[in-house]
């Protein structure tokens, strides 16, 4: 009976490993986005992948659209010509993704698309927004579809979509050896890779600006150490292993510098490593704790948190003058902060009646708000067009990641198939 | 030349009393701390009481098994309950110069990864400080912390939570 056991666990394993580890289960926010519809593509045999459903999906998760389930769609038109724009229009549909893929031969498609407007469709007007064709491998078809959803978002809102990204995470599963494995996968957490393995924790896995390489904290050598890797080579190097806390890696936006933590001189401060000569440049040194360093977009300043107030606190020190400024002033506690991409604001994790939530602070108006409602949520990351951001959290009794989008209508959680899964880390734009 | 034959027994006959008085005196040195000096036997087994050796071991192991400081929340205080076990400690640290102690500092899961780092290292620092003020050569003592990464109880409630705001002794 145990034979049986582990073979079922066995085969459970594999075919997961076929598809995502990590689920999405929606929570919350399907109703409030702009009504737009992504007709299933016709095509004339079957699919490796259901396009329609990735881009579907990709729209939904940025909160900001509310696609149409298939159930409910009048028809399904392959173009925009087959399209009758007073039947959606009388659903109140915005916009139409219509598409049809073809066998090329050799395992290749040719997937078609056309993005419509609904009200210009039913003037009469030219209502094609965009329409294009591609040939791509079997292999390819997902990426594309996520490349479609991006063309799409950008049309309809003007900002660059940001579904062909990955996330960096860490995973532990305390039953292995080795429990500690840093994952690569897309951003919707297809396509799971494992990057390292380790018998000691691995913490904190961030992004270099170009997307190539990428730094952490490992400890291997049973005492923390940073290190950089490059995605492609797979090639490894230590950056920094002084004595104490060597932690909380952030790289500067001209790729340059990596902003860290040390208590080599007595207690945890900031400092900035050139990454190049590596030579290291102390950026505070309050004897409090001073950790959690994040570059501002522009290369200027790092915010960090510190108690040097008393609780933890998030502050900003300017790089070339070393003067600390405090930031936060609501809640408990802040800790845990990152910029947004355009500089406007800040996602951390904020204590409010001894719950941790995620929060934006607005930098200019400095209104706060909070994004989530659950109570052990850590690690936000946002995505580099600042419209989603990943965390990680406690759900049905594990920890593992969740999704929330900027304005906090959209939520869902990713669990994972076996572990705990923790310290996401939103890659930048990689096309 | 020619030796007298009673001087021939007594080079044979001394040496063996000698040896004979070595392995007595063998006996009662491993016996003396039972206070069984000079009964002319060697015991073994329970009865045979422990050698300074022994001993240390004994305490050693002891130590190991009961070298855990728990701490409240977002604290680095050591409270009054566990001053005893630091006495141990570093009264068995100050008579062996050459052990040396690697002291762990761990957190609950309360608040983000790096942060409970820093306040790992603090309480871990706390405890190499206590142990510093009675006695204990800093030569001796090193501090890692593991923040929240290693839970001695990986669930999520409140019982767990308590039992990982810690600092551990390893030797």
């Amino acid at each position: 009976m145990k034979k049986l056991l582990m073979a079922l666990v066995g085969w459970l394993w594999f075919s997961q490993s076929a598809m995502a580890e990590l689920d999405i289960l929606v929570t919350g926010g399907m109703d409030s986005g702009r009504p737009v519809a992504i007709v299933p593509f016709k095509s004339d045999g079957s699919l490796p992948e259901d396009l329609a459903n990735v881009i579907s999906s990709d729209l939904m998760r940025s909160g900001k659209f509310t696609p149409l389930s298939r159930n409910s769609m009048p028809e399904q038109p392959a173009q925009s010509g087959q399209i009758n724009f007073p039947t959606w229009s009388a659903l109140g549909t915005e916009a139409v993704v219509v598409g049809h893929v073809e066998s090329a031969g050799a395992g290749q498609y040719r997937v078609t698309f056309e993005l419509v407007d609904v009200a210009k469709g039913k003037d009469g007007g030219n209502a094609v927004l965009d329409s294009r064709v591609a040939t791509v491998t079997a292999k390819q078809l997902r990426k594309y579809a996520h490349r479609i959803s991006d063309i799409v978002y950008e049309k309809l809102t003007g900002e660059r979509g940001a579904f062909l990204t990955s996330i960096l995470y860490v995973t532990v599963d305390r039953s292995q050896p080795m429990p500690y494995r840093l994952m690569l996968a897309d951003y919707d957490g297809y396509n799971e890779r494992m990057l390292l393995r380790s018998r000691e924790p691995i913490m904190s896995p961030t992004w270099s600006p170009d997307g190539r390489k990428i730094a952490y904290v490992s400890f291997e050598k049973r005492t923390p150490a940073i290190f950089i890797q490059d995605l492609y080579s797979q090639a490894r190097s230590m950056l920094v292993a002084l004595p104490g806390i060597n932690g909380a890696p952030s790289w500067s936006p001209d790729g340059r510098s990596m902003a860290v933590v040390l208590s080599k001189d007595g207690q945890p401060d900031i400092y900035a490593i050139d990454i190049g000569s590596r030579r290291v440049n102390r950026l505070t040194s309050d004897p409090a704790i001073d950790t959690e360093p994040s570059w501002s977009p522009d290369g200027r300043a790092v915010f960090f948190t510190s108690e040097r107030g008393g609780r933890p606190q998030i502050y900003k020190v300017d790089v070339a003058s070393h003067r600390a400024s405090r930031v936060t002033w609501e809640g408990d506690s802040n800790l845990g902060a990152s910029a947004t991409p355009d500089g406007k604001a800040l996602v951390l994790v904020s204590r409010i009646q001894g719950a941790y939530r995620i929060a934006r602070q607005d930098l200019q108006g400095g209104g706060v708000y909070v994004l989530t409602s659950s109570s052990l949520d850590e690690s936000p990351s946002v995505a580099p067009n600042g419209s989603m951001i990943i965390y990680s959290t406690v759900y049905q009794g594990r920890q593992g990641l969740a999704l929330v989008s900027a304005d906090g209508r959209f939520k869902a959680n990713l669990p994972s198939a076996k572990g705990e899964v923790r310290s996401p880390a939103w890659s930048p734009f990689l096309n | 030349m020619k030796i007298n034959p009673l001087l021939k027994t007594l080079l044979i006959a001394i040496p063996l009393v000698t040896l004979a008085a070595c392995s007595h005196k063998k006996g009662s040195t491993t016996a003396d701390t039972d206070g069984m000096a000079g009964q002319g036997v060697e015991t073994s087994g329970l009865d045979s009481g422990l050698s300074a050796d022994e001993q240390a071991r004994q305490q050693f192991e002891s130590l190991k098994q009961d070298n855990v400081i728990y701490f409240n929340f977002d604290s680095d205080a050591i409270e009054g309950q566990y001053a005893q076990l630091l006495q141990t400690h570093a009264d068995f640290l100050r008579g062996h110069n050459s052990v040396k102690v690697l002291i762990e500092g761990h957190t609950d899961e309360k608040g983000t990864p790096e942060y409970n780092i820093a306040l790992g290292e603090r309480r871990a620092k706390a405890v190499a400080k206590y142990m510093q003020n009675l006695g204990v050569d800093v030569s001796q003592l090193s501090v890692v912390s593991y923040g929240e990464e290693k839970p001695a109880d990986p669930a999520h409630g409140e019982d767990a939570l308590s039992h990982n705001r810690r600092a551990v002794l390893v030797y």
